[in-house]
């Protein structure tokens, strides 16, 4: 079997589960209550039938006309008033973490301040209140709208066009790579049945690259991290479409050798894909043109702020070289003499077609447009020299304790492995649950794949130097109490947050997806 | 009966023409608890060295690759109920699928017990 | 730079730390020639508050919001009223910047609400599970053709004619890259399309759209049963979900998967995005489905909570196997849908559906008797097709010359055809007065 080794342990240490009754021991309260920490059911398990937290007018006597089909009968859902539902989603609040609360070192996903003036630029309703469909000439303002984010972005980037349609990362790199086929079928190239893809790439690329029909071979890295050009050299031929690279890589380091693998690709015939998700670390002080790149998604919702509200919505534009520029997909903006128009229509140009309905995340693209315009050229040349001291500080003040992967200097996050747990029984999975005891949220665990039991930190430019150091004395604390053999303590954590370890196990066996109305309920409320 | 062992940790029990195979306790042990299992349906042609089934724990996936050629007759439906079985009896109960073997001389390349502990002791 | 904490004596210091001259040298690695000397020409310095606020309102300013006139705007995004305790829940920071739930201890509320989520839509589409949501309709239903292709090992996808369009180019475009085909037919304004003549045993699944783009209601019980027999899936896609309130569901007719849009819950028009995709299957077809899922379990402690499972099937596990590419949700548009589906409730979700319907009811009738307009529907949820003895188009514009967003013309959908129909919606945002400047002003715009 394919020994995929780094399927950690899920099972809940048997010495981590208490006897039965231990609960009430824990909180000590009548309501399994703890001061500001409030159990709360589901809305389901709230029902008053009839309730309402909506006051609607009456409805205009007429006739039904839905054409002789028939009405449903009940849908089931739970009745509540206002209050009830305020304070059952304030409650859910209070048991996340989140960046308005603290330090979310997560690697690659670039856990900056969200700013709330973001929020407030949204939420005008000049672009808020528009819908998709208005005549081109009601809707100017939205449409120079994504025409400015359209300039930042090639700006930033030295790229000659732009793509805004892709809802989130991954479906950014389905954009590339379905622009990279149909400029090879443009030619007529259509040997080119390959991707290649560093062995240290995240998840989406190999996937993005099989959906489109592409066969995946892994390219190794080198000893300090990097992809080795001599293996890449290797396998680039006539029957390669073109290399997805994540540059700076997932490692957190600066593919040295760009320049060089850029050539190589264009030499062979293929293109150059490029994985924006670690822009940051460059983002107004290396333009990916001028590093050989022919298309490279850009996630909105890491370089550029926009929310990442507990697990999306993304915005993923793709930037395109000169190459590829005729292949972007519909829709587009232009821009012409009697002013913005929409181009919704492929026709029979060379454009591959449609992503998604509508014209793309425009929520997202006016909180980015905000951000850029509060940065500025040159605060964005700060953010990224801000955030790659702040990932290098980081790596030095730890190196001494814990094991880093790679020689440094590092870009905007720092990669280590579990070598220093070695032999003290406690794993990066239980490092990462004590270090959520000490108020943080975990690094990136277990990815990349290519070193054992990563912790992959990047702390973002918009942390203090003294949460960084809150945070460093933690990790240092930690990994002496792990060394010291201290193993239960690290097994039981985390010991003081709303639930504790959960059996995932369990979850996986036996899918509870859904709440169900108990047996019987539907005969009771029938009578 | 003899037990042979694979170098990608899957073991096969041959007796007379069928073989039965599954994971080895090491390969469970590494896996974590085994959530779901997709097994090959009865009548599917196998071949040495290729992906057979695969066998998912919480936070991995992985293919079983098959130690022999063969044609499949059987899936362990009990395996599907309770994937558990493949972490408690992993070399007996927790067998994944039967086959008929097309080519028993493959065996004779395979690691036996000992030679398999061996194994797994130097690389891990 | 007010989001940039460090001073200067931070740097000087960590610097120190980290044994380097200067934070340049800390790029070492990127070859000299790409390394820029200093910010990027062709773009401004940094801005405060007030500066950004002027500019962006500069450009706010010259759209047209749709609150400011009546407006009939449907074909896939619709107008309701979103009431104040979403907006204000959805903002709460714990929600609004927190991260995908992988660490399941410090991520109960995202959690619990995404079950609740998959609760509702479930609920709603009358089907037995739901994901906890996808990028919108659109790749949704792409995603929900996919999904059918891998579970009947076919590769032959029939699209209804009432399908909207940009959901059919969106599956065509996965259907020339993925590898599969994706049979289109005409368009369907009558709603009179023979789909049951369509499927034969190389068929994955049939598409149909309920009620369809030009606002057609059927009961597809009779194709859901015909599919079966064929080993085919019928697919469903709603793209105006508070049509649920009110209409027979899916999963009531035999749906095998529902793909749907669940912007009309707690989400604004936002010219298109970001919107939310619902997506529901048969019991059979859990471990196919796409996307997140949430499920519940117990903790160390032995309470419930909640976590993030069945993820081997997704893109960071199986990586060139995933069931799809998908890595995000839309996290917070579930998160408004779910928080305005729970103050509706029961009542309010019916009473809203039969609001809207009445309300349809009422415009039809007053556009109808406009001079040359006809109703093309034999029925309708809260939108209808209208035949125009004019360029829909220019009618449109001329409507908005006269402050009126009268509606999509269905040439805008459908390039170079049917310049002659238009698509009206209608919700309960719309007053009687609104509803009357719209018939006054098309029958002026037409005679």
């Amino acid at each position: 079997m394919s020994m995929n080794s780094q399927g950690r342990p899920s099972a809940i240490p048997t010495a981590a589960i208490p006897a039965a009754g231990v609960a009430d021991a824990v909180t000590g309260t009548f309501t399994g209550n703890r001061g500001l920490q409030i159990e709360e059911p589901l809305i389901f398990e709230q029902d008053a039938a009839g309730r309402c937290g909506v006051d609607l007018p009456d409805a205009p006597k007429v006739a039904s006309r839905l054409g002789g089909v028939k009405p449903r009968a009940k849908v089931g859902l739970p009745g509540l008033a206002e209050p009830q539902v305020v304070r059952h989603y304030t409650r859910l609040s209070q048991k996340n973490y989140a960046i308005d609360s603290g330090l979310y070192p997560l690697g690659s996903c670039t856990m900056k301040h969200n700013p709330r003036l973001n929020e407030k630029m949204a939420r005008l309703p000049g672009f808020a209140d528009v819908h998709p469909l208005q005549p081109v000439s009601t809707v100017q303002g939205a449409l120079e709208l994504m025409d400015s984010l359209a300039h930042w972005l090639k700006t930033l980037t030295g790229m000659a066009a732009v793509t805004l349609a892709p809802a989130a990362g991954a479906h950014g790199e389905m954009c590339g790579i379905m622009a990279i086929r149909s400029a090879h079928e443009a030619k007529g190239d259509t040997a080119r049945t390959k991707i290649l893809v560093p062995e240290s790439a995240h998840g989406t690329n190999p996937a993005t690259a099989a959906a489109c029909g592409y066969a995946v071979e892994s390219i190794p890295a080198t000893a300090d991290g990097r992809v080795d050009l001599d293996a890449l050299k290797a396998k680039l031929g006539p029957d390669v479409a073109g290399l997805m690279l994540t540059n700076p890589n997932t490692c957190g380091l600066f593919e040295r050798d760009i320049i060089a693998i850029g050539e190589a690709v264009h030499a062979a015939g293929a293109y150059f894909y490029c994985d924006g998700a670690n822009f940051n670390a460059i983002v107004g002080r290396v333009r990916p043109a001028d590093l050989g790149v022919d298309a490279m998604h850009i996630n909105l919702h890491k370089t550029f702020s926009t929310p990442h509200g507990g697990g999306g919505p993304g915005s993923g534009p793709v930037v395109f070289s000169e190459a590829l520029a005729p292949y972007v997909p519909v829709p587009y903006v232009t821009h012409g003499a009697s002013g913005f128009d929409l181009v919704e229509n492929a026709g029979d140009g060379p454009a591959f077609g449609r992503m998604k309905a509508f014209h793309g995340q425009m929520g997202m693209f006016t909180r980015a447009l905000s951000y850029m315009l509060s940065h500025g050229a040159d605060g964005l040349w700060q953010a990224s020299g801000d955030a790659v001291l702040n990932a290098n500080y980081v790596m030095a003040r730890l190196e001494d304790v814990m094991t880093a992967s790679f020689e440094g200097p590092c870009m905007h996050e720092c990669l280590f492995d579990d070598r220093f747990l070695k032999g003290t029984g406690v794993t990066t999975l239980d490092i990462a649950k004590a270090l959520i005891d000490e108020g943080f949220h975990p690094m990136t665990m277990y990815f990349p794949l290519v070193v054992h039991g990563a912790l992959l930190i990047e702390p973002t430019e918009t942390e203090s130097k003294a949460s960084l150091d809150q945070f460093i004395d933690a990790l240092r604390a930690l990994a002496e109490r792990a060394k010291g053999g201290d193993v239960a303590y690290f097994q039981g954590a985390p010991r003081l947050t709303p639930r504790r370890r959960l059996d995932e196990t369990a979850a996986a066996r036996k899918p509870i997806l859904r709440w169900t109305p108990p047996v019987g309920a539907e005969a009771l409320a029938a009578e | 009966m003899t037990v042979k062992y694979t170098k990608d940790h899957e073991w096969v029990r041959v007796e007379g023409d069928v073989g039965a195979i599954g994971i080895s306790n090491f390969a469970q042990s590494q896996l974590g608890d085994v959530v779901f299992v997709e097994l090959p349906e009865a009548g599917r042609v196998l071949e040495q060295g290729k992906e057979a089934a695969v066998v998912e724990s919480v936070k991995a996936a992985s293919d079983v690759y098959s130690p022999v050629s063969g044609t499949v007759i059987e899936a362990n439906q009990a395996l599907v109920d309770d994937p558990s079985l493949a972490n408690n009896a992993p070399e007996t109960d927790g067998w994944f699928f039967k086959v008929t073997l097309s080519d028993p001389s493959q065996l004779d390349a395979l690691m036996d017990e000992a030679a398999y502990a061996a194994f797994v002791e130097e690389s891990h | 730079m007010r989001y940039l904490p460090l001073t200067e004596a931070d740097r000087q210091s960590m610097l120190a730390a980290t044994r380097t001259a200067s934070v340049n040298d800390l790029f070492r690695d990127v070859p000299e020639a790409a390394r820029l000397s200093g910010p990027i020409g062709g773009l401004p310095n940094h801005m405060g508050e007030l500066e950004v606020e002027r500019h962006l309102g500069a450009m706010a300013a010259k759209n047209l919001a749709a609150g400011s006139v009546p407006s009939f705007l449907g074909a896939g995004a619709y107008r309701h009223h979103v009431p104040a305790t979403v907006d204000h829940m959805v903002q709460r920071g714990e929600f609004l910047t927190a991260y995908t739930p992988y660490q399941p201890e410090v991520s109960q509320g995202t959690l619990q609400v995404l079950f609740e989520f998959q609760t509702q839509v479930s609920l709603l589409t009358g089907m037995d599970v739901a994901n906890a949501s996808m990028y919108d309709g659109a790749t949704a239903c792409a995603e929900a053709v996919i999904m059918a292709n891998r579970v009947t090992r076919r590769k032959k996808a029939v699209l209804s004619g009432g399908l909207h369009p940009h959901y059919r180019d969106t599956t065509t475009t996965d259907a020339r890259f993925i590898g599969f085909d994706a049979v289109a037919l005409p368009a369907d304004p009558t709603g009179i399309e023979d789909l049951a003549a369509q499927v034969d045993d190389k068929t994955s699944c049939v598409v149909v759209q309920n009620p369809s783009v030009f606002g057609q209601i059927r009961d597809y019980s009779d194709l859901a049963k015909l599919c079966q027999a064929k080993g085919a899936l019928l697919i469903v896609v709603v793209t105006e979900a508070l049509s649920l309130g009110l209409l027979t569901p899916p999963g009531e007719m035999g749906a095998d998967i529902v793909a749907a849009e669940g912007q009309s819950f707690g989400n604004a028009l936002n010219f298109g995005g970001p919107y939310v995709g619902l997506f529901a299957v048969k019991d059979k077809y859990v471990r196919q489905m796409p996307g997140r899922l949430c499920g519940e379990t117990l903790d160390a402690d032995g309470r419930r909570g909640f976590v993030l499972t069945l993820s081997t099937r997704e893109q960071h596990i199986r990586r060139e196997k995933a069931t799809s590419n998908i890595c995000t949700n839309a996290g917070l548009c579930a998160l408004a849908f779910s928080i305005h589906v729970s103050l509706l409730g029961e009542a309010g979700i019916t009473q809203l559906a039969q609001l809207n319907h009445a309300k349809a009811v009422q415009l039809a009738d007053k556009l109808a008797a406009v001079p040359g307009v006809e109703i093309v529907n034999d029925g309708f949820f809260n939108e209808f097709t209208v035949k125009l003895p004019k360029s829909a188009t220019a009618v449109v514009e001329a409507l908005a010359e006269r402050r009126i967003l009268g509606g999509v013309p269905v040439s805008r959908l459908y390039p170079g055809a049917m310049d002659d129909l238009l698509l009206v919606a209608v919700t309960e945002t719309n007053t009687e007065s609104d509803m009357d400047a719209f018939a006054t002003a098309l029958a002026e715009v037409l005679s």
